[in-house]
């Protein structure tokens, strides 16, 4: 196991002592197999306590540790220590507000999933003694990509929209709609149309596809608002263009 | 000090937690839930589950075939009524989670899907390729978003319950954003915050698993029950311990040794066959595996890697197609932290610490023996893991008892008469906050919290591992009474009020050194072997002593009192352990004399 010394160089704000953000810089040995995250824990046990980051799972599932790593969204859990230089820049996620640190708020993003109604709206009840529904492996793969959404948020730091634009409903919000809409157990379309289509929704994504290129679970947010806009084109038509709203 | 008056509250928003809160929201939509969680509930650890969740569904399987492979599989000491009322409950749960948008993996006709697991007769394990924990967590997660009546109080850590003459009264927690004590005055309180497996150095088990609900709980009076009762999952990956699932083996996957050799068919596991069998070879249950390992590398047989032993974990003949369908997941973890890419070589795994069997005491409701608390999921113990839980049956368990504490929390809050005890709690509370206070006001830092957190994990392994003996043992309970001593010692280097996690790794820490020490001095009484309990000085299991949970009274700053309870027995007598041939052999032999 070799050995290296890094400098990982982190934002640091406390804002009961800080004006503003700055950079602190720490030398860490770092062992070969180490991910940016271990570099952080040890700055935290052996140099400062005082370090502020969330972490949890250490295999890149429960999407508590993105950060901006030498200035690009990434889970520090699977961000290879060996694959960055001698020195390594580590900084919240881009786009949200700094709590602490590399600690952001997430109350926009969850305030946004909740709008997003993301659970199954069923045509009818449906009660356990029918037992499970029938979804064919077809039908499981119009939305599998889709389900595997870890909620990390790099999507939204690499946004140019959500950037811009706080009323975007954003990636990974639009997706989980885009995945139950698409869902074969689902009718919940009316439902979540202002959300999706309205202001704020799938229109307003310009298409540069930098959610998808950062995603670390494959999620293809890009693909699923790309498909919810043809989606939403659709519906406008059979209701506004066919005779009876298309029934 | 912000206060919150609600009916049901609940700790932890994983699995168990985000059920109970929904059961209770289902069943009494009139009453108000708080759910206080140290984390977002989508980064809870039910997130981290991979292989899937056991209930019997396939025409040819039965509800006694599941009672009898986990109750065996517990080695006879989980409770039988708390067992038939759970595989009873499993695929009625499972199936509203379908109903609910979980995307279980199917068959070709769109039924679900099933998988082999360890210990397990028949493939009854539902399955989400291998991430089925994330997707129950976060269907979970995004059905609770639904109920008005739902509120969650996200990154609170829970610090301290509140109980008055045996009847609890709600909980304190932290705010952690800012830092200010908040009073959640409940009617009834559901603990639902998981495991504890960072008191052990090498685990499966992220950062936030520390314990803090067993510990409030035991703090309070609860007994923590068959805490000595630890689960190795034999194949994590070497130096980081993240978790391969067990359904690489169910799918087929070999263990071999140095070298290539299938050495489970030395352990009473065998013959092997090329493809996989129930409940024989690779498809043992995870106590015999890990211990089997243990012996493979007294003899040599194990491979030496940079990260400890080890040994290979051979999945290529599955071939790419499966694996990218049914292990996706596991490709991407060994090929990105191990540099094997399990189409191509083997991978290396050892023995890793997974599951605690054991946790807060509860009758079949979920209740504890204070009023209206109750708890549910890897921090509570039914118990219907006895001394080895199989594979796939505490994702199910999250979703049986965790609707079961609902639902009871709910009956409680709306049941119970009204205490008069409001001055005496709001006492309680502000005792609470002035020892946060005084942290905070430690001048000195003698002890570093991270050195005594490593030299605690390092003293479980050596006393608390895969096989024990009563020296070891007695050398870590002296340990964690000396860590526990130097605990006040340490203190902050941060002082701000905001997301101040030097604070909670203060807390975090005190609640495992309690865990740790109820599991200690739970192992060195039980002087037999037992399950995942292996004494090297007490080899053979010792029905007439131990057919009996453990039961750790905290006692402050002594040792706790370990106490007894009898196990429920209701229809199978402990019998022997089969697996593989002898299981086959003896299954004739029955048949035969009948």
């Amino acid at each position: 196991m070799t050995v290296q010394n890094r400098q990982i160089e982190v934002l640091r704000y406390d804002p009961e002592r800080d004006e503003t953000p700055r950079f602190e810089t720490f030398t860490v040995p770092c062992k070969e197999e180490w991910v940016v995250l271990d570099a952080l824990t040890y700055i935290k046990d052996e140099l400062d306590p005082s370090l502020t980051f969330r972490w949890s799972c250490h295999m890149a599932v429960c999407g508590s540790c993105g950060m901006q790593v030498d200035n690009k969204p990434t889970l520090s859990c699977k961000a290879f220590v060996r694959d960055y230089g001698e020195k390594i820049r580590v900084e919240p996620l881009a786009n949200f507000p700094i709590e602490r640190d590399l600690v952001i708020s997430q109350d926009d993003f969850m305030e946004k999933l909740q709008r997003g109604r993301p659970w199954i709206i069923p045509e009818q009840k449906r009660e356990v003694e029918d037992g499970p529904y029938v979804q064919t492996p077809m039908q499981l793969d119009d939305i599998k990509e889709h389900t595997m959404c870890i909620n990390c948020l790099l999507c939204y730091a690499a946004c140019p929209v959500y950037a811009l634009e706080r009323d975007f409903v954003g990636p990974a919000a639009l997706t989980l709609m885009y995945r139950y809409n698409a869902d074969s157990r689902d009718a919940g379309w009316d439902e979540r149309r202002e959300v999706f289509a309205g202001h704020g929704g799938v229109w307003e994504c310009s298409f540069v596809g930098a959610c998808s290129d950062v995603c670390p679970k494959h999620v293809e947010p890009a693909t699923a608002i790309q498909k919810g806009k043809m989606d939403s084109a659709v519906d406008y038509f059979t209701r506004f263009l066919m005779p009876g709203g298309g029934k | 000090m912000q206060v919150v008056e609600t009916d049901v509250a609940v700790i932890g928003a994983g699995g168990a937690g985000l059920r109970a809160a929904i059961a209770v929201a289902e069943t009494a939509p009139d009453l108000d839930v708080a759910v206080v969680s140290k984390v977002l509930p989508m980064r809870s650890h039910t997130v981290a589950a991979e292989g899937g969740a056991a209930g019997v569904i396939r025409g040819e399987d039965s509800l006694d075939a599941h009672f009898d492979d986990t109750v065996s599989g517990g080695d006879w000491l989980c409770d039988q009524d708390a067992v038939e009322l759970f595989v009873e409950d499993a695929p009625k749960q499972l199936t509203r989670l379908e109903h609910w948008g979980c995307p279980w993996s199917r068959t070709p006709e769109g039924g679900v899907n099933t998988r082999p697991f360890g210990g397990m007769k028949i493939e009854r394990t539902w399955f989400a390729a291998d991430k089925s924990g994330f997707h129950i967590l976060h269907t979970l997660f995004q059905t609770s978003l639904k109920y008005p009546s739902i509120k969650r109080f996200d990154e609170f850590f829970s610090a301290e319950l509140l109980v008055d003459e045996g009847r609890v009264a709600g909980v304190v927690a932290i705010e952690v954003r800012t830092g200010e004590i908040w009073c959640f005055k409940a009617k009834s309180v559901i603990i639902a915050s998981g495991g504890a497996g960072k008191v052990y150095p090498f685990t499966t088990n992220g950062a936030i698993k520390t314990g803090d609900g067993m510990a409030m709980a035991y703090r309070a009076g609860v007994p923590l029950k068959d805490m000595e009762f630890v689960q190795y999952h034999p194949t994590g990956l070497p130096g980081t311990g993240i978790l391969l699932t067990e359904g690489c083996r169910g799918e087929g996957g070999y263990l071999t040794n140095k070298h290539g050799y299938r050495y489970l068919q030395d352990y009473g596991l065998g013959p092997p066959e090329p493809s996989p069998r129930k409940k024989a070879m690779e498809l043992g249950p995870r106590d015999r595996l890990s211990q089997a390992f243990w012996h493979e590398m007294q003899k040599g047989n194990t491979i030496d890697t940079p990260y400890g032993e080890a040994i290979n974990l051979d999945l290529r003949h599955l071939g790419e197609d499966k694996i990218n369908e049914r292990l996706p997941f596991v490709r991407d973890l060994a090929t990105s932290y191990m540099r094997a890419d399990p189409v191509h070589v083997p991978v290396p795994v050892r023995p890793v610490v997974h599951y605690m069997m054991g946790g807060i005491h509860t009758d079949i409701d979920a209740r504890t023996s204070i009023e209206g608390l109750f708890a549910a999921g890897e921090c509570a113990a039914v118990s219907i893991n006895g001394a080895n839980r199989l594979g796939s049956n505490s994702l199910t368990e999250l979703l049986v008892f965790g609707d079961r504490a609902g639902k009871h929390a709910a009956q409680f809050a709306r049941e119970a008469a009204p205490a008069d005890n409001a001055a005496r709690i709001d006492a309680q509370a502000e005792d609470c906050a002035r020892k946060i206070e005084n942290i905070y006001a430690r001048e000195e830092r003698k002890e570093s919290t991270a050195e005594l957190r490593r030299t605690m994990a390092d003293a479980m392994e050596e006393g608390c591992g895969i096989y024990r003996d009563e020296g070891r043992i007695r050398s870590t309970c002296e340990t964690l009474a000396d860590l526990r001593h130097r605990l006040p010692g340490t203190a902050l280097k941060d002082k701000s009020k905001v997301f101040n996690t030097d604070l909670l790794s203060i807390l975090e820490l005190e609640n495992m050194l309690e865990v740790a020490e109820s599991l200690a001095h739970s192992a060195y009484a039980r002087s037999e072997s037992r399950g995942s309990h292996q004494r090297l000085d007490h080899t053979g299991r010792d029905d007439d002593t131990f057919l009996k949970h453990s039961m750790a009274h905290y006692r402050g700053d002594q040792a706790p009192e370990i106490g007894y309870l009898d196990v429920v027995i209701t229809k199978s007598p402990p019998g022997e352990r089969l697996y593989g041939g002898a299981a086959d052999a003896k299954a004739q032999k029955v048949e035969a004399a009948e």
